[in-house]
């Protein structure tokens, strides 16, 4: 049996980090509930925009633009969005899976990376690494989201890359988040929608079709890429929440099982004692 | 009556729902010049060049704001604005827009062939926008 004295510093240790994951447990309750908040607010435009950019598509039929149909680069850029911290679970190791698991080709992939957690885990990959825009995930906004949409913008314009995917961890609610892959780039009217959409009035422009086509898409990836990043983050918070919730009850277990064996041994060690005395006092008399 | 003639307005930002309701008839700029739009208007979706966007309510109760990006979905008894940028009177900072003026206006006259001029100009617009929405 373990010595006493090792097994109190071992619950020692035990106890201070339980007190770190209760800690930072209450600390992402409360990002949690902020971010979730910001998720809730901002998924109205997320939503509406791709709605209506999937029913203007359906309901202009087909249109002659690099932006619908596609480029012939073998390439695909996917933006990976992760946390720049761990401690949160299989948050960032379910997406690095995704994107290790897809179908897709590892040399065509350019991966454009959002969090550190992520950038780490893929670049022990082959996959060709580009930019990185891991402080954005602090604290997300929309012109943030902006840079990253035109940069992308710009190499599926000059043909670099062919498709564009967006990969982050969908928030459904505070227990169950969702890895993701989304394809932003070349635009896919939705074809369950179309027939219903057709019945309803057409729809106009001022300007040519695919002109105003040209000027909402961007608009369109950009809105999915920041409502991926808010989504992000909340399902971090939430991954991290439960986490440090079964860490902390799995360190209080632990405690409770070292301290049985704890007091085990001081008993054991008092009647060791005692017969030793006993032992000795009838030696003498 | 009044309902009749009213349609649904919402307008919608990547932060917030910015606005929800009845409105009479709505005013704003798009790429192609000024709009106003009332109920049973043709399906139409245009493009949003800043400007003022002036919201008439039920009861003749005028509402303006600033706005500067987005574009307008317009079905018959419904508006959906998605701005990118919108602000009420109260959230503009009056002296940050007067600078911005400033510098888009000096970008623009000392025009080099870096210069450009496509962003300056919107810049002057939204800064503009801003300040006569004050007004």
């Amino acid at each position: 049996m373990a010595s006493m004295r090792s097994i109190k510093s071992r619950r020692n240790s035990i106890q201070s980090t339980q007190q770190i994951t209760k800690a930072m447990k209450l600390v992402s309750t409360v990002k949690l509930q902020r971010a979730k908040t910001r998720a809730e607010q901002s998924k109205a435009y997320f939503t509406c925009m791709y709605e209506t950019i999937r029913s203007m598509l359906a309901k202009t039929g087909e249109i002659q633009h690099p932006y619908v149909q596609g480029n012939d680069s073998k390439k695909k850029a996917v933006i990976v969005i992760t946390s720049n911290r761990g401690l949160a679970g299989g948050y960032n190791s379910n997406i690095i899976k995704l994107i290790t698991k897809t179908e897709m080709m590892q040399e065509d992939l350019k991966i454009y990376t959002i969090g550190k957690k992520g950038r780490e885990g893929l670049s022990k990959y082959s996959f060709e690494m580009a930019e990185d825009y891991s402080d954005l995930i602090e604290d997300p906004t929309y012109v943030e989201a902006m840079q990253v949409a035109n940069t992308v913008l710009k190499e599926y314009e000059n043909g670099e890359v062919g498709e564009i995917y967006l990969a982050y961890t969908a928030f459904k609610n505070t227990v169950s988040h969702i890895p993701t892959m989304l394809k932003l780039l070349p635009v896919e009217a939705g074809d369950e929608k179309k027939q219903e959409k057709a019945a309803q009035a057409p729809m106009g422009f001022e300007q040519d079709e695919s002109e105003v086509l040209a000027l909402l898409i961007p608009k369109y990836v950009t809105s999915l890429i920041f409502g991926g990043m808010v989504e992000a983050v909340a399902s971090e918070n939430g991954a991290r929440m439960q986490a440090m919730d079964s860490a902390t009850s799995n360190a209080e277990e632990m405690i409770d099982k070292l301290s049985l064996q704890y007091n085990r041994a001081r008993q054991g060690s008092i009647t060791q004692e005692l017969t030793e005395i006993i032992a000795g006092a009838s030696a003498i008399s | 009556m009044a309902d009749e003639r009213n349609f649904d307005l919402k307008i919608i930002t990547p932060d917030r729902v910015f606005y929800e309701g009845a409105a009479e008839m709505i005013e704003f700029n798009t790429t192609e010049g000024e709009m106003g739009v009332y109920r049973n208007h043709v399906p139409l979706t245009v493009i949003i060049s800043p400007g003022i966007l002036t919201i008439t309510e039920e009861g003749d109760t005028i509402r303006e704001a600033a706005l500067h990006a987005g574009f307008v979905e317009i079905l018959q008894d419904k508006v959906t604005i998605m701005a990118e940028i919108i602000e009420w009177p109260n959230e503009i900072d009056l002296s940050r827009a007067e600078e911005a003026k400033r510098r888009a206006e000096e970008r623009l006259a000392s025009k080099t062939p870096e210069t450009d001029v496509a962003r300056a100009e919107t810049a002057l617009k939204r800064a503009v926008a801003r300040i006569n929405v004050l007004k």
